[in-house]
């Protein structure tokens, strides 16, 4: 007896409402997009500059007189968070200061630490700062702009190959889907508000691999069944097409799911956004090849018979002998 | 039919055999470190016998390449520096000040008076008193120039002489100052490392980054503090001619002169004659030790040009108070007593125990050529490192037993085959990390958890197929082989597409992203061998010992 997912043979009809489909991921878009430009990303000092500490102490932390007591060191924006973990005890108490950058290109001076920490000892006497890191604004401008760049250029690259390999349509529908699950993923961290790192372009990165992975595997059968199958309609192809490929899309999503449920449960908190932006791709991923590449795909149409050359061509040599 | 040749078969077993052999030593991971710690000590002529002990605790034969852990998982600080490249402009052209004043004074008949002008840090300013004359002033100038030392610059002259007015303005070349920031930044880099290294921590990373940074990576260091400390001083440390004291910091040092404070007396300043007798490169030595009131002081000695430059100053200037300068402070100003031969002298100021140790230091690793601004910083306190890596190990474990579970329970006996090509995958990948010597970082942690999902992917398309094939085919043997081929090009296309991305991300990252790149990289490699090849190689040996009719998958 075997565990299954779903049923070895299914005859889901994929494509009935296709158009609602797209327009529902149209629409998740925009939000998504709105979100971004009403309340922005949480970027992490990689990003906007400034200095990240993370402080342990065995006493309680209080946010509120935390801010009270580097409020009065005019260091600018103060944002303090409290850090919960399972596996902190009841005497460790966890808590991040984000502090603005003080200078216009480099990083904390060791004076601002030191401010910093006497306050904070003011508070909670035992308090040691775990971690310090600082970003200044120099680097941080930098980092943006290659982080962007390379987002840009793995769908790119991305683009060309499946182009290649398949045809114009194919890569189409794949980079709609791959724009769609990282525009998502943009929107659910501007939404909750969890902090936007460089990691998470890491993140993201993957999930345009993984998404992609999940699209080609699909493609890769569509192919295969349209020459398989002349006589059946575009559509009747590929809802067979992702019926045969569904229960290894469930499989290796759920593996990979279960991989990052248990780095999100018991990974510790330092890498939770990280891998929370992970296991979003992966749904929204698995989502997206199925109704957003594969829906376009329908929607653009293509040529059917791969055996033999295109019509084009053929015609074009056949003028010329002619 | 379903078979493989004996050649394949012995080749898949050699590489597994070998990628785990290779990945073994981080099971024992402090035993082997302090092997290897222990064995480079020895090299180093620390040849003791606990030494000894240590490198015999891990044997020879066997390798003993480990995973560098990154900065987030030991604990270190890291620093991104950016040199201040035209800090050396302003030096070169100063030096220039003599030589143009001794080519100038034997014709002076023909230029008039000579006078240095103030001017911008990136030129130097001469007015002649026969501007009418400038052309042959200009010619004696030029003369000066040299060919610059690099391959782009060959051809082309050090610096750019041109008159305005009653001036001559001696800029340096776009040739010389390109070679110059490259000398600039290797002799930061080599001082850099040179001073770590005198400290004596382990692993360090020291590279330049883009076109005027540096990255300084240094696992096990307190904080970011420490290593500025060690490498954010300059240490320029030169001889220079006093000319008056002062107590007005505002007062005008006039031309070819500088105003600099006293270092340990408040409201003192001394005016300087800019250029120096001698610099800290002349230096040959320089230790720590104690003057004789016992107070700390750092002796030096010279080498032979310094010791004859500086000998042959002293003999002339006796009675004159000269200054010893770090980092633009005066440290102190005695008086010449006597001519001083020998190239050897004391360094006395208001020192502690660890300043004059540190300064001997840092003189003895040569002066860094300019400033540098720090743009980024990172601590990493070892507790959270600890931390990180212990949930890293639970978290891989627990991922990796609920994927083999599920494995099994999904695809029975192929479940199993996939399993054990998960598990060598695991070790391959170790494997291959250790031998490039590739960094593990936390998000690289992740990276290998995210294989661990991924890799079966490429063996459940495979499994798949052979179930569909199954209903086909004539038989398991074919719906085996059919499962394979078939599954290939799909396997290929989705694993290139993700490698493409990690090696964008390798790239075009730094730091933890980079490490999350090369083990997704590693990863995604490994597990296409693994599945390709491992797999089914297990799948075959099993056929042909049991030769089922029916096979369930």
């Amino acid at each position: 007896m075997r565990l299954k997912l779903i049923p070895s043979e299914t005859s889901f009809d994929f494509f009935k409402r296709w158009r609602l489909w797209l327009g529902i991921s149209a629409v998740m878009m925009v939000l998504a997009f709105a979100s971004f430009a009403i309340r922005g990303l949480n970027y992490g000092i990689d990003f906007r500059g400034g200095t990240t500490i993370r402080t342990e102490s065995s006493e309680p932390v209080n946010v509120g007189a935390y801010r009270d007591a580097l409020q009065a060191l005019n260091l600018g924006d103060v944002v303090i968070s409290e850090v919960f973990d399972p596996s902190f005890g009841p005497d460790r108490n966890v808590a991040m200061v984000r502090i603005s950058a003080q200078d216009a290109e480099a990083s904390v001076t060791p004076e601002t630490i030191d401010r910093v920490r006497a306050a904070l000892q003011e508070i909670a006497p035992d308090v040691e700062f775990v971690s310090v890191e600082s970003v200044g604004p120099k680097v941080s401008g930098e980092l943006i702009q290659t982080a962007v760049v390379a987002v840009a250029l793995a769908i790119g690259a991305v683009l060309v190959y499946i182009w290649l390999r398949f045809e114009w349509q194919f890569a189409l529908g794949a980079v709609v889907a791959l724009v769609h699950d990282v525009i998502l993923t943009i929107g659910v961290f501007s939404e909750v508000g969890i902090r936007f790192d460089l990691a998470i372009i890491a993140a993201l990165l993957t999930i345009v691999g993984y998404s992609l992975n999940d699209t080609v595997v699909v493609f890769d059968r569509v192919r295969e069944n349209l020459i398989k199958y002349k006589s059946k309609g575009l559509k009747e192809v590929m809802n067979v097409s992702i019926n045969e490929t569904l229960s290894r899309t469930f499989m290796t999503s759920f593996t990979t799911l279960l991989a990052l449920i248990s780095l999100f449960v018991l990974g510790g908190d330092v890498i939770r956004g990280f891998v929370f932006a992970m296991i979003w791709g992966v749904i929204v991923g698995t989502y997206s090849s199925i109704f957003v590449a594969s829906a376009i795909l329908l929607w653009l149409g293509v040529k059917r018979d791969w055996s033999k050359p295109t019509d084009t061509t053929g015609n074009q040599f056949g003028d010329v002998d002619a | 039919m379903l078979q493989v040749e004996t050649w394949k078969r012995v080749l898949i077993w050699a590489l597994v055999a070998v990628g785990l052999l290779l990945a073994m030593p981080n099971l024992f991971y402090d035993r082997v470190e302090r092997h290897n710690d222990a064995v480079s000590a020895i090299e180093g002529g620390a040849d003791t016998s606990e030494n000894r002990d240590a490198a015999g605790a891990w044997p020879s034969y066997l390798p003993s390449g480990l995973v560098n852990l990154g900065l987030d998982l030991r604990g270190g600080a890291h620093l991104l520096a950016e040199v201040q490249v035209e800090d050396v402009y302003a030096a070169r052209l100063e030096s220039f000040w003599p030589e143009v004043r001794d080519t100038l004074r034997p014709e002076r008949d023909t230029v008039g008076t000579i006078r240095l002008q103030p001017s911008a840090a990136d030129e130097l300013r001469v007015r002649i008193g026969k501007p009418e004359n400038m052309e042959q002033a200009l010619e004696l100038v030029r003369g000066l120039a040299s060919p610059v030392q690099s391959l782009t610059g060959a051809g082309s002259t050090d610096i750019t002489v041109r008159g305005e007015g009653s001036d001559i303005v001696v800029t340096l070349s776009e040739a010389e100052r390109e070679a110059t920031d490259d000398r600039t930044m290797r002799q930061s880099l080599e001082i850099i490392r040179r001073r770590i290294d005198e400290v004596g921590t382990r692993e360090p990373t020291i590279q330049r980054q883009g076109f005027d940074r540096i990255l300084i990576q240094v696992p096990g260091i307190g904080s970011a503090q420490e290593l500025k400390d060690i490498i954010g001083t300059t240490a320029q440390l030169t001889f220079q001619p006093v000319v008056s004291r002062t107590s007005d910091p505002d007062e005008n040092p006039g031309i070819g002169n500088e105003l600099l404070p006293s270092m340990d007396q408040e409201g003192l300043y001394y005016v300087l004659e800019q250029a120096p007798v001698v610099t800290g490169e002349e230096l040959n030595d320089a230790q720590p030790t104690f003057d004789q009131n016992g107070r700390p002081a750092v002796n030096f000695r010279f080498n032979p040009s310094g010791a004859r430059a500086f000998g042959d100053y002293t003999a002339e200037n006796i009675g004159s108070p000269f200054a010893i300068v770090l980092d633009n402070e005066v440290i102190s100003a005695p008086v010449i007593q006597s001519h001083i031969a020998g190239g050897s002298g004391i360094i006395t100021g208001d020192f502690s125990v660890e300043e004059s140790t540190q300064l001997a230091v840092l003189l003895r690793a040569g002066a860094l050529p300019a400033q540098m601004t720090f743009l980024e910083e990172r601590t990493i306190g070892p507790e959270l490192g600890q931390d990180s890596i212990e949930a890293g190990q639970i978290a891989t474990a627990v991922a990796f037993i609920a994927v083999l579970v599920f494995m099994g329970l999904s695809y029975g006996l192929f479940g199993l085959f996939a399993n054990i090509a998960l598990i060598i995958n695991i070790g391959l990948i170790f494997g291959l990390l250790s031998t490039i010597g590739a960094t593990l970082t936390l998000p690289g942690i992740a990276g290998i958890v995210l294989t661990v999902g991924m890799a079966v992917d490429a063996n459940v398309l495979v499994f798949e197929r052979i179930r569909e094939e199954l209903k086909t085919s004539r038989g398991p043997a074919r719906a085996i082989e059919l499962g394979y081929e078939r599954a290939l090009s799909a396997i290929v296309d989705a694993n290139i597409t993700t490698f493409i991305t990690a090696v964008i991300l390798f790239v075009m990252g730094s730091g933890p992203v980079r490490g999350f790149a090369v083990t997704l990289g590693l990863g995604i490699l490994t597990s296409v061998f693994t599945a390709i090849y491992v797999t089914r190689l297990l799948i075959v040996m099993w056929f042909e010992r049991r030769r089922p009719k029916t096979i369930e998958v």
